[in-house]
């Protein structure tokens, strides 16, 4: 899938070993789901070499989750695109939640796993505080516009990326976009948080309200003209509990 | 020249028969507007079509509809300035409206007033066929605060960032091919 994967535990008992095996796991995820690789399961599927139902077992839910969340969010997520099936919105939320569970059943509590920029966080950072994540400002990569304080759960941003004057949609090569640059969402665990931002994100500017409307989840959204809008009780997270 | 002849007593008739009609339809017609125009709260499909089209100010007490929005805009709008009560301002207080058919499902929502203002309104049913709830609901949604984004100077521990996947992706793809050309 070609990001950047950041593991960090705190938990003293953590070995490289711990880490070898996180990072292990993603490189796996990216062989079988990578859609710009000749060799991947996804990429036999789409060259109809293979059928869904001859496939893994993991791709099998994918497809299923995939399926699950285009009824739920009534066909804004949807892995098909031009005869192709590109699951990329949905296995990076689904890998980054089960990479997290790999090191919750070996016993850490405290810790985060980003994946591009989504993210699972649990329990406390090096300096026993509540993990603090940035939101980056999609006009400018190395400014943050948002902090958000999470203790337990996912961030996912869904969005464009601004370069001079044009902003585009790194899903439709070529293709302007002129609304809603940045989305992001913040739920009880990055894969939730990352089928309804990439949901949400599709909507254009009705998907702060779609995010609005779901228990559970919270949403920042950042239009073109770099005004940001809330959901109602988003700002739960731009305070900091422990009073830093 | 020939004499004008008696009018015969059955086309009077008709014609009075016909001006009653367009006297009654004009009646009706006029009732129904005089209806409308005070703020029906049945919300129909047409009608939010047409407030979305047109931008029209749907004012009225009985329903969440606000000022319509208007595409290009930012999704927060204003508070509404709902008729006012008598001394021109709104009373504070909870008030809960009236489960109201909406065609496609019941709506009903709930009003607060803060200040004379109204600070909230929540739904308390909303039709549940997903296509059309999502979009009257949209449409109905205009209190969700609004902000410039501004550069902190915070630490932070992580970033999450579209940016970080497309742009570099974009870039590492392009780099790629760039060898594969050569």
């Amino acid at each position: 899938m070609g990001m950047p994967i950041t593991v960090e535990v705190v938990d003293p008992p953590v070995t490289e070993a711990v880490l070898e095996a996180v990072y292990a796991y993603f490189h796996y995820v990216d062989d079988k789901f990578s859609t710009y690789k000749d060799t991947s399961e996804i990429t036999a599927i789409n060259q109809m070499k293979l059928t869904v139902k001859q496939s893994s077992q993991d791709m099998q839910t994918i497809f299923s989750l995939a399926e699950q969340t285009r009824r739920e969010t009534d066909g804004y997520f949807d892995i098909e695109r031009n005869g192709t099936c590109d699951p990329s919105g949905l296995v990076k939320g689904w890998a980054i939640d089960n990479a997290a569970q790999l090191l919750a059943e070996r016993g850490f509590s405290n810790y985060y796993v980003d994946a591009g920029g989504d993210i699972q966080v649990s329990g406390k950072n090096a300096l026993g505080q509540t993990w603090r994540v940035g939101i980056q400002n999609p006009f400018n990569p190395r400014e943050i516009v948002k902090v958000v304080y999470i203790a337990d759960g996912g961030v996912a941003t869904s969005g464009t990326y601004v370069r001079g004057q044009h902003i585009y949609n790194p899903r439709e090569r070529g293709v302007l976009v002129t609304d809603v640059v940045s989305l992001t969402v913040i739920g009880p665990n990055i894969y939730e948080a990352d089928r309804f931002a990439t949901a949400a994100f599709a909507m254009g500017r009705q998907g702060i309200a779609f995010i609005e409307r779901l228990d559970g989840f919270e949403g920042y959204m950042i239009d073109e003209h770099g005004q940001a809008t809330l959901t109602s009780g988003f700002e739960r997270y731009t305070l900091d509990h422990q009073g830093r | 020249m020939p004499k004008a002849q008696p009018a015969r007593s059955s086309d009077t008739l008709k014609k009075y028969l016909l001006s009653s009609l367009v006297v009654a339809t004009f009646s009706i017609y006029a009732i129904h507007e005089r209806y409308a125009a005070a703020g029906s709260v049945v919300v129909s499909p047409t009608a939010i079509n047409d407030l979305a089209s047109a931008g029209a100010n749907g004012q009225s007490a009985g329903t969440v509809r606000g000022n319509a929005p208007d595409p290009n805009q930012s999704v927060v709008q204003d508070p509404p300035s709902p008729v006012p009560a008598q001394n021109g301002q709104y009373r504070d207080g909870q008030y809960v409206g009236q489960p109201t058919d909406a065609y496609y499902g019941m709506v009903q929502v709930e009003a607060v007033v803060h200040g004379g203002k109204v600070v909230d309104v929540q739904f308390l049913d909303y039709p549940h066929d997903r296509r059309t709830s999502q979009f009257i609901n949209s449409q109905a949604m205009p209190y969700l605060k609004s902000e410039a984004i501004q550069a902190q100077n915070a630490q932070v521990d992580i970033i999450s960032g579209a940016t970080l996947t497309s742009e570099a992706f974009a870039q590492s793809l392009q780099t790629a091919l760039d060898q594969a050309h050569s």
